[in-house]
């Protein structure tokens, strides 16, 4: 995996949701940096922003109750922030240069046009070809993903394709025209076990043949430290956690990640499930200090109203084995940062 | 317990596919209601073109010596006005007119309804207050005295109903169709298609419109039959078609008087119209249907 420069810049995206009962900080102030054919993965609950991040970086959140403030620079493009970017810049880079693919792959296809249709329109979108050209192209990026008798299943339309075979036409829409940063919402969510795996690992063959970069968003711990070299933790709309995958998944730094990884069940270990008491607090009146509070087994007096920042934690990765065979190289981006300020008292030796 | 059954499993799913099997083939009958009402339009839309070739008489040929003539009178199967001049003939000349406007008033605003309705949906923000204020304004009115008002204004005439209803008309397309719009703009397929850098005006129409358009095609039909209705009411009034022509709310209007010694004056035309507006009712039933059926 060949380590280049950063590819991707975010500098306290906020996104702010007015609704009826108040404001929602659905993103409040995300920083990180993705390198160039780095994967990143972005983990937490359902509603902890991870899914409003991805949104606001390509421009999608709904303009008229949506206020994304911050930075979003893509290398590529020049030093400028595409959060201000125009319309017609905005979508010359979508689709070309960044590609989002969404959770629910039995929707995210326009129920009434073919998937040939639609793929030829992503495949002619940013490029002019003659019609066999674009057709090829098409029929090839549909044997890519791995779709047998792609042609004749250009004329068929999404109802005719099961989960995993349509999220993989998504994935070839997706890669039409070649895109260098992949956001991929719960590409697999939907999906069954054996499925998902098959999806993942199409995902990263992809990934590495292509170069491309990739920010994957999953609730699955499991999903993510499969794949990606770096993991962002998110909880109520901020990073509380972030670090190579590694060495997250063997030393968690924060409380919340350690009891997200006490959550996953162990095969072959009966009995009760454990899950995280409480719930995350509200983002209209979001607590002073630490969000994660009200739930966290360590929490003190203190947690409740210090200025939390993203604190970076001691240096593991010496005896993380990381280093070794097999680990992949770190791209860009600092050591392992975790928001708690008792992070080093926190922290266990193994999750 | 399987011994309980008189049959296997097997057999009792082949039995339950066959029956679904068979209630699929009835579907021809349930789409009857959508046949009927089209073979209706047809046969109206036939008898209009054709109205020369199937009476020889002129729908405004006076024949003072014979006024007033009863249905079946020979020469005249509807009878005559009080100018003579042959009922049915005027009926089939009148199709012309009236079914033009069943099918001119209705599909504009069904396009400039649809598109402003669609454009206000997805765009939103003050494009759409804007638009929706406008459609506001104009629900606010009293439709008939609207429309009244317009023609009253411009001078009666054909044309100035048309524009009368082109006016007004286009509001509810519009509101029907920003509805649609609303929602269809959060669903994933337009997401993903922002994402892939699509222009506005591709996404607004080749993706949201084909999605969306059947309660706006469904609503015209019944549309239709309201304007042919209005035009009905307009020339019973006096502000639509003008007394020579032969149009079926003039002739009900002009019948009127004779109501009571020769019924079928205002009778005749009156069955056109409900012949029209029921097979149009048909066909917008039957595709709302259809339609439906077709959802996912």
């Amino acid at each position: 995996m060949a380590a280049g420069g950063p590819l991707l810049t975010v500098r306290d995206l906020r996104s702010y949701l007015s609704t009826r009962h108040g404001v929602v900080r659905a993103v409040d102030g995300v920083s990180f940096t993705l390198g160039e054919a780095e994967v990143l993965g972005i983990v937490g609950e359902s509603g902890s922003g991870k899914s409003a991040t991805c949104r606001s970086i390509v421009g999608l959140m709904p303009a008229s109750t949506a206020h994304v403030s911050g930075e979003v620079i893509y290398h590529p493009h020049g030093g400028r922030n595409i959060l201000t970017a125009r319309q017609p810049e905005l979508q010359a880079l979508r689709g070309a240069q960044l590609a989002m693919i969404f959770q629910d792959s039995m929707t995210a296809l326009n129920p009434v046009l073919t998937v040939g249709d639609q793929l030829l329109e992503a495949v002619n979108a940013h490029a002019s070809l003659t019609r066999a050209q674009a057709r090829s192209q098409a029929i090839g990026l549909l044997e890519r993903v791995g779709i047998p008798a792609p042609a004749r299943r250009m004329r068929d339309y999404p109802f005719q394709f099961s989960g995993g075979m349509l999220q993989r036409a998504v994935i070839a829409i997706a890669l039409a025209s070649s895109p260098r940063l992949l956001l991929a919402d719960e590409p697999t969510t939907s999906l069954d076990v054996i499925i998902q795996d098959q999806i993942l690992s199409l995902l990263l063959e992809l990934q590495e043949d292509t170069g491309m970069s990739m920010i994957l968003v999953s609730h699955d711990l499991a999903v993510i430290s499969e794949v990606c070299d770096r993991i962002i933790v998110m909880y109520a709309g901020q990073v509380v956690e972030e670090g190579r995958a590694a060495d997250v998944i063997t030393h968690p730094a924060h409380p919340y990640t350690q009891a997200l990884l006490d959550a996953l069940p162990q095969a072959g270990e009966r009995g009760l499930l454990r899950s995280i008491p409480g719930s995350p607090p509200s983002l209209i009146d979001v607590p002073d200090g630490c969000r994660f509070a009200e739930r966290c087994p360590h929490v003190l007096g203190k947690c409740r109203t210090w200025d939390t920042e993203l604190l970076e934690t001691s240096g593991l990765t010496g005896t993380s084995g990381l280093t070794g065979s097999g680990g992949r190289i770190e791209t860009g981006g600092p050591g392992q940062l975790a928001r708690c300020w008792r992070h080093d008292e926190v922290r266990r030796p193994q999750a | 317990m399987s011994t309980m059954w008189a049959a296997t499993p097997s057999e009792q799913l082949m039995r339950m596919a066959t029956r679904a099997a068979g209630r699929r083939r009835s579907a021809t009958r349930r789409r009857l209601p959508l046949y009927i009402g089209l073979a209706m339009l047809v046969l109206a839309v036939a008898a209009a073109v054709l109205a020369p070739v199937l009476v020889s008489q002129s729908p405004t040929t006076i024949d003072v010596l014979h006024p007033l003539a009863p249905p079946l009178t020979p020469g005249h199967a509807l009878g005559t006005d009080q100018f003579g001049r042959d009922v049915l003939a005027r009926i089939l000349y009148g199709a012309r007119i009236d079914l033009a406007i069943a099918f001119g008033a209705t599909i504009v605003t069904l396009v400039g309804g649809t598109i402003i309705g669609l454009v206000a949906g997805y765009l939103g923000g003050r494009i759409d207050s804007v638009l929706m204020r406008l459609v506001d304004l104009f629900f606010a009115f009293p439709f008939l005295v609207l429309i009244i008002a317009i023609v009253a204004m411009l001078g009666p005439s054909i044309l100035n109903m048309f524009v009368a209803i082109w006016i007004t008309s286009w509001v509810a397309y519009a509101r029907i169709m920003r509805a649609q719009a609303v929602v269809a703009k959060r669903q994933q397929y337009v997401l993903a298609a922002r994402a892939l850098g699509y222009g506005r005006l591709r996404i607004m129409f080749r993706h949201i419109l084909p999605n969306t358009a059947s309660a706006v095609i469904i609503f015209s039909m019944v549309d239709a039959v309201g304007n042919i209705i209005l035009a009905a009411s307009l020339g019973f009034l006096g502000l639509g078609a003008q007394p020579p022509s032969p149009e079926w709310g003039t002739m009900i209007s002009e019948g009127q008087n004779y109501l009571l010694t020769s019924w079928w004056l205002a009778t005749m035309p009156g069955l056109a119209v409900v012949f029209v507006g029921i097979a149009f009712s048909l066909v917008g039933d039957g595709l709302a249907d259809l339609l439906r059926t077709g959802e996912r």
